[in-house]
């Protein structure tokens, strides 16, 4: 065997990380936007809890008092609406609740979705006929309207939004994965783990699910912009949250009546959905171009040699 | 080696009458055959002969259409599937293809150990680290290489690889599909190497497909002739080498022109 040089580097898992973060940190775009959706999250989790009295504290001698003014503290910086209620300490609260709804849609959606794409993909017959008509009848209703009507008979809860928003986007995740496993499951591989003894759950778990995984995070991370574009509409459509639950839509969705009178207290929650919808798509983006070996090639990783390696 | 010079051989897997049909083509017809206890049995004919379909049709990764796969006496075919699955522990296979056979993901040791995760009862996890130690010893690849990711492993180190993961079971029947094929020439005269002083030491009985007729000269005990699913040949190594009597074997020796001199240098090299 040709003598090879072999340094004793850490297993590929820890340097795929690194590399990944080495190549993030090469790109701005997708820096910022990663900088940005952090914060905004920190803010949330540590921001929320102490600022919960504060959002709701009405001061009718404020009524839209105009932001950009440090008179009344920092919490009036970005105005007060209409029960003079700070704008600045609102949106924090609200963004605790957007970021909830979002991710544990996302999550829960991205879960189930995957695991049903997976089993459909690689099982097939019956199962995958009945769960890609599911999934077509879902597809074809759309997914506002289906929530539209599904809150509007339950009772609009953080939970019911949550299940309904987790219900429309499910396809997209069952359509990525069940795509994914068609193509994996074909390949020699997992013949050799079926010739080793290996029954269908382990195949799925151990050989399938890591290479789906990394398209789904990726699909997520978009998904993570678009329930909270969806979220923010059922809102403002009066079927998304009620008072106290308070989220970004909702916020916009009453400065909308005062918008001439007081634009803040409109614009201000609009600007927040908008930074961090953008963010979490430019995000995405990056992870798909970077996570494809091709376009990974072009910028100059090796982090995924092994697919851009194979035939 | 030779199978003629045992007084009682027990068949190890007896094939009767197996046949395969993708849609319209019929890839296996009524195959018959036998292997014997420390056989090797070579499975010769040309590209899409139907080498691979049965090799994948013994093992149950394709249903086969009709016939009888009886190993040790007990048919294949009429196995459940977790019966059939358990049973793999005996019956393993080495696939063409060592770039396209390992899980990316998965390092050398979790590669060579994955076997045992399945069949739990082969070797409790404590004793993973020495017996992957082994194996890796075993097919000739250095210990370092158990932190690897294939990826990193030459297409040779790959085949050794899967050749120590089919080993860990230290299955009983071996089926191989033509495993240098997709090898660089200069690195299969090693793994052939490899592969038969393994089975001098564990004394395995190998199903080995091939289409490089020097090398099943050298090494093969029995020899089948496959040409569109059927067998049009079978017997011992040196009568069919000597005395072709089919065809299709004559064409298929005729048509293998570096025959003569390559036996000679594989000779020397063994
Ligand atoms: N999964 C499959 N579906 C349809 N036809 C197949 C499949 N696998 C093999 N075949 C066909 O069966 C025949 C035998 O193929 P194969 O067993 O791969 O030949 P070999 O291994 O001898 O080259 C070929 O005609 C091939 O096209
Ligand atoms: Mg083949």
């Amino acid at each position: 065997m040709a003598a090879r040089t072999l340094s004793l580097t850490p297993p590929r898992r820890r340097l795929a990380a690194d590399s990944r973060l080495a190549l993030l940190l090469r790109s701005p775009v997708a820096l910022l936007s990663a900088l940005v959706l952090i914060f905004l999250l920190l803010v949330a989790i540590i921001g929320a809890p102490l600022l919960q009295d504060l959002a709701n504290t009405q001061n009718l001698r404020l009524r839209f008092f105009r932001p950009f003014s440090l008179e009344r503290g920092w919490a009036y910086v970005l105005g007060a609406d209409a029960l003079g209620r700070p704008m600045l300490a609102q949106l924090i609260v609200g963004a605790r609740t957007s970021f909830l709804v979002a991710g544990a849609t996302v999550a829960l959606a991205a879960t189930i979705g995957t695991t049903l794409g997976m089993v459909s993909g690689y099982i097939g017959g019956v199962v995958d006929a009945a769960l890609m008509r599911i999934s077509d009848i879902i597809v074809t209703v759309p997914s506002l309207l289906l929530a539209l009507s599904v809150l509007f008979v339950l009772e609009p809860s953080i939970l019911n939004l949550i299940l309904v928003l987790a219900v429309a986007r499910l396809p997209i995740y069952l359509r990525v994965s069940r795509a994914q496993t068609l193509e994996i499951r074909e390949r020699v591989f997992v013949e050799a783990s079926r010739a080793l003894g290996k029954g269908t759950s382990s195949i799925l778990w151990r050989d399938i699910r890591p290479l789906v995984v990394p398209t789904v995070m990726t699909v997520a991370m978009l998904e993570i912009a678009s329930v909270m574009l969806a979220a923010a509409g059922l809102s403002f459509l009066g079927v998304g949250l009620q008072r106290p639950d308070v989220d970004w839509g909702t916020i916009v969705s009453e400065g909308r009546e005062y918008l001439t009178r007081a634009w803040w207290a409109t614009v201000f929650p609009g600007l927040a959905i908008l930074v961090t919808a953008l963010a979490a798509n430019l995000l995405s983006n990056w992870m798909r171009a970077s996570g494809d070996p091709l376009q990974a090639a072009a910028m100059g990783v090796t982090a995924s040699r092994e697919e851009a390696a194979r035939p | 080696m030779a199978a003629d010079t045992k007084v009682a051989v027990t068949s190890v897997l007896k094939v009767e009458k197996l046949t395969k049909h993708f849609g319209q083509v019929t890839a296996l017809n009524a195959i018959d055959f036998e292997v014997a206890e420390g056989e090797i049995l070579a499975v010769v004919g040309e590209s899409g002969s139907g080498k691979s379909t049965l090799a994948r049709t013994i093992l149950r990764l394709l249903d086969a259409s009709s016939g009888r796969i009886l190993y040790r006496g007990k048919d294949l075919l009429g196995l459940t599937a977790a019966e059939m699955r358990a049973t793999r522990r005996h019956i393993q296979m080495i696939f063409q293809d060592p770039y396209a056979s390992l899980h990316p993901r998965r390092t050398v040791f979790e590669l060579v150990s994955e076997p045992w995760r399945v069949h739990s009862s082969v070797a409790p996890r404590r004793e993973w680290p020495q017996r992957v130690a082994a194996l890796l010893e075993q097919v000739g690849l250095p210990q370092a290489y158990a932190s690897l990711y294939p990826a990193r492993l030459s297409g040779g180190e790959r085949q050794r690889v899967a050749i120590a993961r089919a080993l860990a079971l230290r299955p009983d029947l071996l089926i191989l599909d033509e495993p240098v094929s997709a090898l660089d020439v200069s690195i299969q005269a090693q793994v052939i190497k490899l592969l038969m002083t393994l089975q001098q030491e564990i004394g395995f009985t190998s199903i080995f497909i091939s289409h490089d007729l020097a090398l099943v000269r050298l090494i093969a005990d029995k020899v089948i002739v496959m040409n569109r699913g059927r067998i049009v040949e079978q017997g011992p190594t040196q009568a069919i080498f000597a005395n072709p009597r089919d065809d299709y074997t004559r064409l298929l020796l005729a048509s293998s022109p570096e025959l003569v001199g390559e036996t000679a240098t594989k000779e020397q090299e063994a």
